[in-house]
């Protein structure tokens, strides 16, 4: 159950074990190869910062934020927010729920500040990451159009 | 249930389910009642276009309290989109779309 009333949800099925998915998330060099070129870095542990950064030299910043809960290999809650704006922060939760033969993942991105444009921005990049992940997960090879650019703020929802 | 690229298929192949997933984007987390306001469909008739939606992904729902809320769930769609096109042909299909509204906004 869910206590705010969230702003976004994506859901997919995906053909994996939920501890596959979970490392594809966490890892960096996995989330490189299918989330914009980004990797996200933490120790995972609840209380500690993590950071969603492009894979190049220059490891610039794109989002940070501390993790809420972790629960592997099924839940995982991060607060999200633009380093050059920390206190427009937002919720990020991922939940792994094996169903059937596949694993079922919910992104659940809420608790926007009042105001903030963060919605807008990350509202269609979301899409584009999951299917991304579901293709690398999948047949070993992300979508070209969701691995490769790096430039675009936020989330590398470009 | 796991859903498949028929069960989206036949899900968006009508227009009242379509229009229920308008609803949706323009505004996400409408309860049932919320969703029967303003249309001529019957409550059976929405709660049965909302299974077969959920049914193919298309609709999440959640559980706040007692109420059910519904969101639309655009990933299915882009699933097929960058099956078809999103690897190849997205720049021209864009310039087309582009010229379509451009055209359409001169009529």
């Amino acid at each position: 159950m869910i206590m705010n009333k969230p702003e976004l949800i994506y859901t997919t099925y995906i053909r994996t074990t939920p501890e596959k998915l979970w490392n594809a998330i966490i890892n960096p060099e996995f989330t490189r190869q299918y989330w914009g070129g980004n990797e996200n870095i933490s120790d995972w542990k609840p209380g500690s910062k993590w950071v969603h950064a492009t894979g190049d030299r220059d490891r610039v910043i794109r989002v940070t934020g501390k993790v809420v809960e972790s629960v592997p290999p099924k839940r995982l809650v991060l607060t999200w927010a633009d380093p050059a704006k920390e206190g427009d922060v937002s919720r990020v939760t991922f939940q792994i729920e094996p169903v059937e033969d596949e694993v079922r993942l919910d992104v659940i991105h809420g608790d926007f500040q009042p105001g903030s444009d963060m919605m807008t921005r990350v509202s269609g990049g979301w899409p584009r990451v999951l299917s991304s992940l579901k293709s690398f997960l999948e047949t070993g090879v992300p979508l070209k159009s969701a691995a490769c650019s790096s430039r675009q703020a936020v989330a590398a929802h470009s | 249930m796991v859903p498949d690229e028929d069960r989206v298929f036949k899900a968006l192949a009508d227009g009242s389910r379509r229009q229920l997933l308008d609803r949706l984007r323009t505004r996400g987390g409408l309860t049932l009642g919320e969703l029967c306001q303003g249309h001529d469909m019957t409550r059976q008739a929405v709660t049965k276009h909302l299974v077969l939606l959920e049914a193919a992904n298309l609709v999440v729902s959640v559980k706040q309290g007692r109420a059910k809320l519904h969101y639309l769930n655009p990933v299915p769609i882009h699933d097929i989109y960058m099956r078809w096109i999103g690897k190849f042909e997205r720049k021209q299909v864009q310039a087309l779309f582009n010229l379509k509204q451009a055209l359409k906004e001169n009529e």
